[in-house]
């Protein structure tokens, strides 16, 4: 399908389809495996200059839009959902800042981020805040220049191998989700460490970590925005980055799909090639239809957000919910047409399906995409 | 440091299909690429220049789509790109090419090295940097591995060889030709490429470089392309077994059978 992309955006597209092709593809495996961080996929897209497209010129950046990050992302997905999603990441911890910051925290930050020479990572999760983000029990307490840190972060993506941190902490328990603010860390920072490295399912190459705040001292003007936006930070972040995750599910399903169909013509099983059964034919056109329509919607919101609409949520909603779930059922369908093999490491296929089986889990969960959706659909029926 | 690099557009396949009636390359759908070694010519002139300054020319002769190779190469970090194009130069064997791009580096004027990649992978000459170097008379080494060290007026290099390397020193300016161990060619920027869409691409012709007209296009060329043809398969050889004794003898009738 043709999506009328400008010359931009073709660049961006071809540029990232080398180095997903060239350079991340042939080490797939290998981070799959070690679970090390991939610092060297990680300097290609930098010095390609993909960390910046959505940062401001006047920070370094190329301020190209959601688009482009969404098309950067796509491609780089295609050959690792996981190299892909410490590049996406890195851009969730970054959009705080581009929304929020003020000119002395955009000055400060932002080049080494547009540049690449620092990831960045946002930090909201707790042991028992996930989707209700409003049990958050990290707390920031005033201290004359600083706030003052004390708690618990886990499942930060990026967590550890990122340089700059937005962390969401309660700095009002009586205000609830009002009293929540986001604040800029740094790696290094005294009371800032870092706790478990968890072992996942797959994004392997991608690091999670716990985030530990002893009596963390935060100079006061790293506070973005002002005390008790921490969540109105948190939903903005979201609605700019969930056309990623959508994007980084497209890629996986676009990447099984492709694998899929060229294992199929290959696979000889009674005389000849299986891509000649009705039965995988089926299967093939069903995947490459979801998969298209996944990308038609992601591409469509991010379209809307850089146009400056302003009340994405529910597109936003959509297009993550539905995206990754086309990339679950596509990759267990690509798995499905790999037979056996499909089954066994030694296939790259299996690692499709534990890499798109984030997609539906984070950044929200697809349930909680219903319920933004579901609450958007009854709040416009009252206009 | 001022840098010349020379680039070749080729078809990105390494199955070229030749048409039998002209003897030419068919060039219809098939993609075109940068000549790979030139992706090493490129990559370490730009990085001599991000090293020691100066900039980087790159030119090619070619059809006008090779200025879309010309615009790669910005991508990649050269700074001007010049394209020799003209249908007088249709024809040109690897001596008329390298006496047509001399000229133009004598247009181009000021320079201390010039690299090359050391053959075009449709081609397989790797005559035209030397070629270049004759008709400027300046000195060359082809198969350039590493730069060791490169400054005002000096150069040393090795040259990679059969088994190991020499060592070879040069004042400057000279022509080199670089084989794939010198480096690993980086990929455009985003910057690059934006920069290279939008980059000014010289068009010269032999209106600019006024050139010998003895000494270009097919007229300069002393090679003439009689027949192009793959050769025929060789049929796998034949396995005597057995006995010495025997099998020298039967060894012996057999070559006798074939001189007679």
């Amino acid at each position: 399908m043709d999506y009328l992309l400008s010359d931009e955006q073709k660049m961006v597209q071809e540029l990232a389809h080398k180095i997903a092709e060239e350079k991340v593809r042939p080490v797939a495996a290998k981070y799959d495996q070690s679970e090390e961080y991939p610092w060297e996929i990680i300097k290609v897209i930098a010095d390609a200059g993909l960390f910046g497209l959505f940062i401001p010129p006047e920070y370094g950046g190329m301020s190209v839009g959601v688009l482009n990050l969404c098309i950067a992302t796509e491609e780089l997905s295609r050959a690792c959902g996981g190299i892909a999603v410490c590049y996406a990441a890195s851009a969730l911890g970054t959009f705080p800042i581009v929304l929020f910051g003020n000119e002395e925290q955009k000055k400060k930050y932002l080049p080494d981020l547009a540049a690449g020479k620092k990831v960045a990572a946002f930090a909201i999760t707790e042991p028992e805040a996930g989707s209700d983000a409003s049990a958050i029990k990290t707390t920031a307490k005033k201290e004359g220049n600083y706030y003052v840190l004390n708690g618990l972060k886990h499942f930060i993506t990026n967590g550890g191998d990122a340089e700059i941190y937005v962390v969401i902490a309660m700095t009002d328990k009586s205000k609830g989700a009002r009293g929540a603010s986001a604040f800029i860390l740094e790696k290094g920072m005294p009371g800032f460490i870092f706790g478990k490295k968890e072992e996942k399912f797959g994004i392997r190459a991608s690091s999670t970590r716990e985030l530990v705040f002893t009596d963390c001292k935060v100079p006061a003007e790293n506070l973005l925005s002002k005390e008790g936006m921490g969540f109105i930070v948190t939903m903005k972040t979201f609605d700019m980055s969930r056309p990623g995750v959508a994007a980084q599910a497209v890629g996986i399903a676009q990447g099984a799909l492709e694998l899929a169909v060229k294992y199929a013509k290959e696979r000889q099983q009674f005389g000849k090639s299986i891509s000649t059964f009705q039965g995988i034919q089926w299967m093939l056109a069903d995947m490459a239809t979801q998969v298209e329509a996944a990308r038609a919607l992601v591409y469509a919101t991010a379209r809307m957000v850089d146009a400056g609409i302003k009340d994405v949520s529910k597109e936003s909603a959509m297009t993550k919910m539905f995206a990754s779930d086309v990339a679950m059922k596509v990759t267990v369908d690509a798995l499905q047409i790999f037979g056996g093999y499909g089954y066994m490491r030694d296939y790259p296929i299996e690692k499709y399906v534990r890499d798109a089986k984030i997609t539906q889990i984070y950044e929200g969960t697809n349930q909680v995409q219903r319920n933004i959706i579901a609450l958007q659909l009854i709040k416009e029926m009252a206009r | 440091m001022n840098i010349i690099v020379c680039i070749k557009q080729v078809p990105e396949t390494t199955e070229v299909k030749i048409n039998p009636q002209t003897n030419t390359l068919i060039r219809e759908g098939v993609k075109s690429i940068i000549n790979p070694f030139d992706m090493y010519a490129i990559e370490e002139a730009v990085r001599i220049k991000e090293r020691l300054g100066g900039k980087v020319v790159v030119i090619t002769m070619g059809p006008p789509q090779a200025e879309a190779a010309l615009r790669e190469a910005i991508s990649l970090g050269c700074d001007e790109a010049i394209l020799i194009s003209d249908r007088a130069f249709a024809g040109s064997d690897t001596w008329a090419t390298s006496y047509t791009l001399s000229g133009a580096i004598k247009k181009i004027g000021q320079f201390d090295l010039i690299i090359c990649g050391k053959q075009a992978s449709d081609g397989d000459t790797a005559q035209v940097g030397p070629g270049i170097s004759a008709h400027l008379d300046i000195p060359q080494v082809t198969y350039v591995k590493k730069i060791e060290e490169i400054k005002d007026n000096f150069m040393r290099v090795e040259r990679m060889m059969e088994e190991g390397y020499e060592i070879i020193e040069t004042p400057l300016p000279c022509l080199i030709t670089v084989v794939k161990e010198i480096n690993e060619p980086r990929l455009p920027s985003l910057k690059g490429m934006m920069k290279a869409k939008s980059a000014k691409i010289s068009i010269w012709g032999q209106k600019e470089l006024n050139l010998s007209e003895q000494g270009i296009g097919l007229c300069g060329s002393p090679t003439q392309v009689v027949k192009i043809f793959t050769p025929p398969q060789r049929v796998g050889g034949q396995i005597l077994q057995g006995e010495v004794s025997e099998v020298v003898k039967k060894l012996v009738d057999l070559l006798k059978g074939e001189i007679s």
